[in-house]
């Protein structure tokens, strides 16, 4: 009973955020104030796996303006002072993921309000930039806030995109994100990740009592929250795709079971009532269906049921040995999941009703926790032969490389738009584990910023 | 959590009544546990005499007398992915099954566990596999399956701490732990 109160709680604080941007849905692009027609022209062809020469495209991203510098409701201070802070949002998300070597916004002139829509180009090919990011604040009389985002190519004088959003004070950092996530689109033809939230477990305590509490955070490790006290051992989350609810693996009942935590209403339950332990929870693309795992006699095997609740699981493998996992292919159509059938683990794909189950790892070593790319190109697992290394394939097994090479890296999950994987790696001795990005180079590899120790990282999807 | 686990476990089966037993025999250190009720509170002395010799041992059939008489027999151990009861895992389980045909009203959790070198959720299919086959093997030897159930922590809960051969050897195990 302890431990349901101050689940609540936690949840209650956590709520509040996401509830209102969502429930107000007013966060669509409105074209705003500044009117200049976005013109055609061609994007960069560019891909993140051949980074090296647009990396070096000089962006500068200046200090956003305000029309009137007035307080606001939210922590940044004024619409000046949040201006300076939502560029920073920007710069921070297009630097830290390898993608861009953006300058500003400190040290760079401060564009003028009226400068916004009527950039100086001179002034800034004289200051070497390729590209240039400018925005404002407008603060409403309801207590939101408008920002506008403008993005120009210097060297052909011209604009090339922009976009507005009107957000909730708290929720500022979206527009930040959102802003990041139009320039990064518009210059790399890719879709867009930055407005995107994380659910993982957050450990502490030493190795042998570590503490293991579900927790959320948006893409950049800001806004972060846990939502469960760590009475109860949590692992293994996975955001639905509408972000309303979080499938994970809770010790509440002694055996461990998989609970849809509804971030919504505040409660969870139990996703199938059984005595047999269940894990490894997964949603299907459309979030109707729940992959779960379930040991019975030693065995283990994938079910699947509907995620209303209710109905009797159907089993999709059928033994021998440990089946578990599974990640559908981004039509819903097949399922990509672990076995130890042939002896050890490999990953196998099947489609989504259990039939033709085909393995696909042939790599020598094991092969575990695949995970196929929202792009549907990929699949990312973990590759174990002595040490555990993050890796990617193709759908048919075939051209395996690996993105990392530590010690021990698991558990991939995709970016929202497959172009970047985020696993956790756990320390040599220590045992502390830590989340760790990486691009499909597998050279732009960071730590993400997480107030304790990290593991399981779930990504979820773009936000609407 | 072990030990809140351990505690709805036995409200669940009844026993409130041997746990309070237990808890006084701790105290009490006698070689029977008391039939009567804890004193009341008030001026009985008894509660406050924890002396009367500590050399009996635990109580026969207590969980602590289990671990005692097992001599590190409580716990079996496995090969890298393997599941397997080889032949020094028979003599334990053996040793194991004595014990609770002795004492044929108590149950018992068997816990599984992994090494860290393995990815967490197929440890924890894993760790329930290794306990199933140490369930089994008592099943085998007319332990009533009713008695037994099984538990898996994957890796999560290492019992050493190191990262190496030696560590890893000793946290591949099924740990059995009866139900006071």
């Amino acid at each position: 009973m302890k431990t349901l109160s101050a689940l609540a709680l936690g949840l209650l604080l956590c709520a509040s955020g996401p509830a209102l941007a969502q429930s107000s849905g007013t966060f669509t692009p409105e074209i705003t104030a500044p009117t200049q027609e976005a013109q055609e022209s061609d994007g960069l062809e560019v891909t993140v796996s051949d980074d090296s020469d647009w990396q070096d495209l000089g962006i500068a991203i200046t200090t956003f303006t305000t029309d009137a510098d007035v307080p606001t409701q939210t922590t940044a201070g004024t619409t000046g002072q949040l201006g300076h802070a939502i560029s920073q949002v920007v710069a921070s998300d297009l630097k830290n993921n390898g993608l861009f070597k953006p300058s500003g916004p400190d040290g760079l002139p401060r564009p003028t309000f009226g400068e916004v829509s009527a950039p100086n180009y001179r002034l800034w090919s004289g200051n070497g930039a390729d590209m240039l990011v400018q925005g404002y604040v407008h603060a409403g009389n309801d207590g939101t806030l408008t920002v506008g985002c403008y993005l120009y190519d210097v060297a052909l004088g011209q604009p090339l995109e922009k976009g507005g959003w009107k957000v909730a004070p708290s929720d500022w950092r979206r527009a930040g994100h959102k802003c990041a996530d139009m320039v990064y689109s518009r210059l790399s033809g890719e879709s867009p990740f930055f407005d995107s939230r994380i659910a993982y477990i957050a450990e502490t305590g030493s190795k042998d009592h570590r503490m293991k509490r579900l927790a959320v955070m948006d893409s950049d490790g800001a806004n972060h929250r846990y939502l469960t006290s760590g009475q109860a051992m949590a692992l293994t989350p996975r955001y639905s795709p509408d972000y309303s609810k979080i499938l994970y693996l809770s010790y509440l009942n002694g055996q461990p079971s998989v609970y849809a935590y509804d971030l919504t209403t505040n409660s969870q339950k139990l996703i199938f009532r059984t005595t047999n332990p269940t894990m490894a929870p997964r949603w299907s693309p459309d979030g109707k269906w729940v992959l779960f795992s379930m040991s019975q006699g030693g065995r283990t095997d994938i079910y699947r049921i509907t995620s209303a609740g209710g109905g009797t699981p159907e089993r999709l493998t059928n033994g021998p040995g440990i089946n578990i996992g599974g990640s559908y292919s981004p039509d819903g159509s097949k399922i990509v999941f672990e076995s130890d059938r042939s002896g050890s683990q490999q990953v196998y794909v099947m489609n989504a009703d259990g039939t033709n189950q085909k393995r696909i790892s042939f790599f020598g070593g094991r092969s575990a926790t695949p995970e196929w790319s929202p792009r549907g190109d990929l699949i990312a697992f973990t590759h174990i032969a002595g040490n555990l290394r993050v890796a990617v394939m193709s759908p048919a097994g075939r051209n395996m490389r690996y993105l990392t090479d530590s010690w021990q890296d698991e558990a991939p999950t995709w970016s929202p738009n497959g172009r970047i994987v985020q696993f956790f790696r756990t320390q040599r001795g220590s045992g502390e584990a830590t989340i760790w990005q990486v691009d499909l180079t597998g050279r732009n590899e960071r730590k993400l910023p997480t107030p304790v120790g990290a593991s399981d990282p779930a990504w979820g999807p773009i936000r609407r | 959590m072990p030990s809140s686990l351990s505690m709805s476990r036995n409200l669940k089966s009844g026993s409130t009544l041997l746990l309070v037993a237990g808890a006084l025999a701790l105290s009490a250190c006698a070689s029977k546990a008391p039939k009567e009720l804890p004193p009341e509170p008030g001026p009985a002395r008894t509660t406050t005499q924890p002396d009367s010799g500590e050399a009996l041992g635990p109580r026969p059939g207590s969980q602590a007398d289990f671990a005692a008489q097992m001599m590190g027999d409580d716990t079996i151990y496995f090969d890298t992915d393997k599941y397997d009861i080889d032949a020094m895992d028979q003599q334990a389980l053996a040793k194991q099954a004595q014990w609770l045909m002795t004492y044929p009203e108590k149950r018992a959790t068997i816990e599984g566990h992994a090494d860290e070198r393995g990815t967490r959720e197929y440890n924890l299919a894993l760790g329930e596999r290794r306990a199933n086959s140490a369930k089994n093997y008592l099943i085998s030897l007319g332990v009533a399956a009713s008695r037994l159930t099984t538990l898996s922590y994957g890796k999560e809960r290492p019992v050493a701490l190191g990262s190496n051969e030696q560590a890893w050897a000793q946290n591949r195990r099924a740990v059995t732990v009866t139900i006071d």
